[in-house]
């Protein structure tokens, strides 16, 4: 071992009490850190999941309005290609009234590919009762929608659309998607028959996807315009029409960062004036050593020893209580039916990431300790005995 | 033979403008191998000063200083250092040890600081110093835990474990009992006569300097007296 390092261990070693409460105070800090970036970041995956996790992050659309699409293979064929897009369908959708006995509701046709859709929309998970559309003419609707119409399975809707047809529908399934309006509306289907009754023939009226990084969906959805290349359509993107929702996580994230930056702020000033302190106190060792001819080089590393040593068991055990406390939240916030709060996100690689960081904060912070170490001149502290 | 310790033309001045103060003049003065020399003179005298410029711990306004023939003015600070690891032995009138470190590991550190040489034969060499200085028992106790006479015998054999040419001893005893303080040369005589190294030694106390085969007495920076025996 290394003669600065052992001497830097003993000097740790031999003031245990002193030693011990910088360790707590930077594992402190790394825990804070740690709790409150996975916290944050777990509350907006939540948050982002509950809200765009079940819709389409990047649509294609007609370009004019109320404008079908047609030739959308091609469209599907190129987003399917792309490895930054992870589900892919069609759909055709067309305002109807839904119509049972003399009761009259406005609603949403939408016909997808529905195994395709699944990815998107997660249809299968929200079937509560029944089965999905499979062959033409069935449809599956909403909890709200049969609360309204007071419903069974196996009846018959019609389906009055605005161009004046009317076509009859078999109810096959119920789902819920926890949000009342979409329950309310959604009267889904399969592609064909809701090209059928909308009258579309071949054509869909948009490509519902779903991309990989849910941040980048702007930046997808400009590569996927690219790739398809057509003046007919338009690409648009969650981030674009959520602006405020976009906002608010971003604002959340910038707080987030700002209790990081502060707290990793004070843990490398707690380090550095401890330490500045400790070559006050061991000026004179220092200066005998250099008397006895240690080069002004290894007498700095004994500072930036202790500053790693510091960092290291600060961090390490900032890390574990970080990890303690978040478990602890796991367990110990939880929804009335048993599920999470908040889905926390173990994300390791932000976990090392803090610990790394204020590993070397610490050692940063004995820079300047260090740097004074180098400098001292053992005449002076000879001299002034 | 060529002079261990060779002082050319040195003079040092302290402060700048009004408040510069010359503290030493002109100093001309050598040291032979293996002898034991004291110095002495009043408090301000000029005397620490000379001692930290042959320690090469100070750096003369101008003149220079030669060590084992070599001339120290155009060496770096590491290479100064590296000098006084090899050719220097320091004891001060505080013993300066590293109270985290037992005796033994005081007396190896400047081996550990040379980076170089057999473990072994160091640690041997470190047990046969602390047993010369008489103080085998307490190897083992923390600096902290030893008395003044011990602690500063182990600053002794920490000086003497690179095998120095040089020892150099600012008022070694200045803080010890008269009975300790009689000891302690005894022993820096019989290390003087053993090893051959060459002994520069302050003091305050005419009866030591007594002892010594050379008496400089410095007074205003200027050397006043220079007996050889």
């Amino acid at each position: 071992m290394s003669l600065p390092l052992r001497i830097a261990g003993r000097f740790l070693s031999s003031n245990k009490g002193q030693t011990t409460l910088i360790v707590l105070g930077i594992a402190i800090g790394v825990a804070v850190q740690v709790f409150v970036g996975i916290l944050i970041s777990s509350l907006q995956s939540t948050l982002i999941d509950s809200t765009v996790g079940g819709s389409p992050h990047v649509t294609v659309l007609s370009a004019t309005d109320n404008a079908t699409i047609t030739d959308w293979q091609g469209i599907v064929a190129v987003a399917e290609g792309r490895s930054d897009i992870t589900a892919v369908s069609p759909a055709a959708d067309a305002s109807v009234f839904v119509i049972r006995a003399n009761r009259t509701v406005p609603g949403l046709l939408r016909g997808f590919d529905l195994d395709k859709a699944d990815g998107i929309f997660h249809f299968k998970k929200a079937i509560y009762d029944g089965r999905l559309p499979a062959s033409d003419d069935e449809v599956m609707i909403g909890k709200d929608l049969l609360e309204e119409l007071g419903l069974g399975g196996g009846e018959v809707l019609q389906l009055f659309t605005s161009s004046g047809a009317r076509s009859n529908v078999t109810i096959v399934g119920f789902y819920d998607l926890k949000v009342a309006s979409l329950n309310k509306a959604w009267v889904i289907t399969t592609l064909g028959t809701a090209q059928k009754v909308a009258g579309y023939g071949g054509n869909v009226t948009s490509i519902v996807t779903q991309v990989k990084e849910i941040f980048k969906a702007d930046g997808v959805a400009k590569a996927l315009d690219r790739a398809i290349s057509r003046s007919d359509v338009k690409v648009t993107d969650w981030k674009t029409e959520n602006a405020q929702l976009l906002s608010g996580l971003q604002g959340q994230s910038v707080s987030s960062y700002m209790i990081q930056v502060f707290v990793l702020a004070s843990v490398i000033i707690a380090i550095a004036s401890v330490l500045a302190i400790k070559v006050l106190q061991k000026s004179k060792e220092i200066g005998i050593l250099k008397a006895m001819g240690m080069k002004d080089g290894k007498a700095g590393m004994v500072f930036l020893y202790q500053g790693l040593m510091l960092g290291a068991a600060g961090a390490v055990t900032g890390t574990l209580l970080g990890v303690f406390l978040l478990t602890g939240f796991m367990f110990g916030t939880k929804n009335a039916d048993g599920s999470s709060l908040i889905n926390i996100n173990l994300d390791w690689v932000f976990i090392s990431a803090s610990c790394l960081v204020a590993i070397i904060s610490s050692a940063l912070a004995a820079a300047l300790p260090a740097r004074a170490t180098t400098r001292l001149n053992p005449i002076e502290v000879i001299r002034n005995g | 033979m060529a002079e261990m310790i060779e002082l050319r033309k040195v003079n040092k001045y302290y402060g700048q403008g009004d408040a510069k103060t010359q503290v030493l003049f002109d100093v001309e003065l050598s040291f032979s191998p293996g002898t034991f020399n004291s110095i002495i003179g009043a408090s301000g005298s000029g005397k620490t000063t000379l001692l930290n410029m042959i320690g090469t711990l100070d750096t003369p306004s101008s003149g220079e200083v030669l060590i084992d023939g070599r001339s120290t003015s155009s060496m770096s600070r590491n290479q100064l250092a590296e000098l006084r690891g090899e050719v220097l032995g320091f004891v001060f009138q505080f013993h300066y040890l590293l109270s985290e470190f037992t005796a033994l590991e005081n007396v190896l550190m400047p081996y550990q600081i040379r980076g170089s040489g057999n473990e072994k034969e160091a640690k041997e060499r470190a047990l046969e110093l602390l047993d010369l200085v008489g103080i085998s028992k307490v190897k083992d106790n923390l600096a902290t835990k030893m008395s003044g006479g011990q602690q500063q015998r182990t600053a002794i054999a920490r000086a003497l474990m690179n095998k120095p040419k040089i020892l150099l001893a600012d008022e070694p005893t200045g803080n010890l009992d008269s009975e300790t303080t009689l000891n302690i040369y005894k022993l820096f005589r019989e290390i003087n006569s053993k090893t051959g190294t060459t002994f520069v030694v302050i003091t305050h106390d005419r009866r030591v300097a007594e002892q010594a085969d050379r008496i400089v007495e410095i007074t205003d920076g200027r050397i006043g007296l220079d007996l050889k025996k």
